[in-house]
């Protein structure tokens, strides 16, 4: 009988308690519901905040990194002296291995009509490192950029490099528009950062 | 009016945006001759969104059958198969990634910040193995979690450990998941992702101490059952708070127990409590220790204030951790380091047009926030202490062996030891199952 009126006292305390959290875990659920979304988010790196420090090569949990460089052929120059090609001050144009700034040799340098060429990243041997970006930003017309992408990156929870970023250039973005590709996407669209 | 307004709005925002195009566009576009044509700038798709209410409906599934093996069918070989899968299915196939751990952060992201959307599916990984923890136990550690089946699978020689310092090592999740949501919060850090340590393996990628990391975890949790789970993971406070009030929970017996004292050992994470022999329950002791449990009761308050008095006195010291926090305070300790060129941070923050002042007063309003924040993360700390230090006070009377609700993974080995039968309706019979 004793033993009965423990258990049931233990019973009616655990009921309570169960009902307290189920409650608690429905108020958190429905709070953070409020400002869900059925949509999913990327990581991606807005190319006109970018400043191609180099950390999207260094800080990527995958090496090579998911970081590469893209190609926005639309506002290419399609320049004999590219500046994302050549180091600067290179004054015979060809393709020596020296000549050029990619470290890991992606950028293939090909000729279309005098005096124009055309440049194109082999994404299986970029490893993000901005070099070229940098070059052409410099001094071209800016068409070479940095993006995640979305076949290789792991879409980490916190994306490794948005953390180290100097110019917090990478942000969720909703996976209905996984990129930022020049030309289709413009600094002004971004409501902030000038080019 | 306001049309016209508008309108010529337009046109300047219009023109604004040629002149921002342009200024990129050093050369102009070359008109070819030769037939060439431009090649199109690749977008390759990302893992179909489909694919996460998937994951969802996978897990669902998951947590359904171990709940009905651990509770129904009570086979603890179906739980081992069972958490293979899901070191496949979550573990390396979808890396680890997002798994209701780290979800606790994106769900306090999205109560602190009205910015971030978090998406449903996240939300769900999190909320799910919690309900079924309020209902079943732990049934999500025993074979849904990725982290959690990949430690059960190397238990080797389990050795037993004193209960105190299981006790001592158990307030170390309090910590991490009152930090991780601080950090969270403050928009600072997920620390959570950042040190799991299983997520590189899961990969088979990452930097070399996160494997290290995941290697030493793994051979230490040879001898030591799933040291990840019940020395950091901070899930486990949330899903042990549900576990302990369950409505259900994996039982050693299927029926009652004889006290044969056979499971006593089988549990390689100690979570089996022997029962509490009545003559230890003395009227003196349980009236001693109601009076100590009362003086310790009353201290909890101290507790509460001393932990939040001291955790807010850290925040100067926690806020480094955010880089505008840190970096601010680096700017005004060493102001020469504006020369320094190799500095990217610095380099990047000169070169965004941010004035030093905007710095300062993002990084005083992240500071504050830690003090505040420190006040509730000690103050809980503080509570959790106390009441650790009162239930070493608590004899509850124990006639069988039964398992610690909020430790117990539910993983189901005891219940391959216990030599009672199925179908004992009168309880002193205690039908011997025949051992294979
Ligand atoms: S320079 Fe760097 S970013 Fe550009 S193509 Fe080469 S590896 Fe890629
Ligand atoms: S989300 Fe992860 S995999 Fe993707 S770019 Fe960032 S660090 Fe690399
Ligand atoms: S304690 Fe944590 S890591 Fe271990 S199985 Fe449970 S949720 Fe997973
Ligand atoms: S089910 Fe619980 S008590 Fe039994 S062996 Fe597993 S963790 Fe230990």
């Amino acid at each position: 009988m004793a033993r009965d009126k423990e258990y049931n006292r233990r019973e009616f305390i655990n009921r309570g308690a169960r009902f307290t959290l189920g409650l608690s875990l429905a108020g958190v659920g429905v709070a953070a519901a409020v400002n869900a979304g059925s949509e999913k988010y990327l990581w991606q790196i807005d190319p006109f905040k970018c400043t191609q420090c180099g950390r999207c090569a260094t800080d990527c949990v995958l090496s090579p990194s998911a970081v590469k460089c893209v190609h926005a052929y639309d506002i290419c120059g399609y320049c004999d002296l590219c500046g994302g090609y050549f180091k600067p001050g290179v004054t015979d144009l060809d393709t020596g291995a020296e000549k050029q700034l990619c470290p890991a040799a992606a950028i293939e340098r090909k000729f279309i009509e005098e005096p124009y060429f055309e440049y194109i990243i082999d994404e299986e041997l970029c490893i993000g490192c901005a070099k070229c970006v940098k070059g052409c930003s410099a001094f071209g017309n800016g068409s070479l950029h940095l993006q995640i992408r979305h076949d290789i990156c792991v879409n980490c929870n916190e994306c490794s490099i948005a953390r180290v970023c100097p110019s917090d250039a990478i942000s969720r973005v909703p996976a209905s528009e996984p990129y930022m590709i020049k030309g289709d996407f413009t600094a002004n669209e971004s409501g902030e950062a000038g080019a | 009016m306001i049309r016209k307004n508008y309108r010529l709005g337009f046109l300047v925002l219009m023109v604004f945006a040629f002149l921002a195009l342009n200024a990129q566009q050093r050369f102009p576009k070359p008109e070819f001759e030769s037939g060439y044509e431009q090649p199109n700038t690749t977008t390759p798709e990302p893992r179909t969104a489909g694919m996460e209410v998937f994951d969802v409906i996978v897990l669902f599934g998951v947590m359904a059958l171990a709940t009905w093996l651990i509770l129904k069918k009570r086979s603890r070989r179906g739980v081992l198969w069972l958490s293979v899968f899901t070191l496949l299915y979550f573990g390396f196939y979808r890396n680890g990634c997002i798994c209701p751990i780290g979800s606790i952060q994106n769900v306090t992201l999205a109560l602190f910040d009205p910015g971030y959307k978090i998406s449903i599916t996240v939300l769900l990984f999190f909320l799910l193995p919690l309900v079924f923890a309020l209902f079943y136990g732990r049934t999500f550690c025993a074979a849904a979690c990725p982290l959690g089946a990949i430690q059960d699978l190397v238990v080797i020689r389990p050795i037993s450990v004193s209960s105190w310092v299981r006790k001592t090592l158990s307030f170390i999740p309090h910590i991490y998941i009152g930090l991780a949501i601080l950090f969270a919060a403050t928009g600072t850090d997920f620390i959570i992702c950042r040190y799991d340590p299983f997520v590189g393996i899961f990969r088979t990628d990452g930097p070399y101490l996160m494997i290290g990391l995941g290697i030493a975890f793994l051979v230490l949790g040879m001898f030591f059952a799933r040291p990840y789970c019940r020395v950091f993971c901070p899930y486990s406070v949330l899903l042990g708070f549900m576990s302990h009030f369950s409505k259900k929970h994996i039982t050693i017996t299927p029926s009652e127990c004889i006290n044969c004292k056979l499971c006593a050992n089988s549990c390689p994470f100690d979570a089996i409590e022997a029962p509490i022999d009545e003559k230890v329950r003395t009227e003196s002791t349980v009236r001693k220790n109601l009076r100590n449990y009362v003086i310790f009761g009353l201290l909890v308050p101290v507790w509460i204030f001393a932990g939040g008095f001291a955790v807010s006195k850290a925040h100067v010291f926690l806020s480094k951790a955010h880089p505008d926090v840190y970096l601010s305070e680096l700017l005004i300790a060493q102001p020469e380091l504006r020369e320094d060129t190799e500095n990217l941070d610095i380099q990047a923050f000169l070169e965004s047009g941010k004035s030093m002042d905007q710095l300062v007063e993002e990084a005083s309003v992240i500071r504050s926030k830690f003090r505040t924040g420190g006040w509730y993360l000690g103050g809980y700390l503080g509570l959790v202490l106390g009441i650790m230090l009162m239930n070493q006070f608590v004899l509850r009377k124990r006639k069988d062996y039964i398992p610690h609700k909020r430790d117990c993974f539910s993983c189901g080995r005891c219940m391959d030891y216990c030599p009672v039968g199925e179908q004992s309706g009168d309880r002193k019979s205690g039908i011997v199952k025949a051992k294979q």
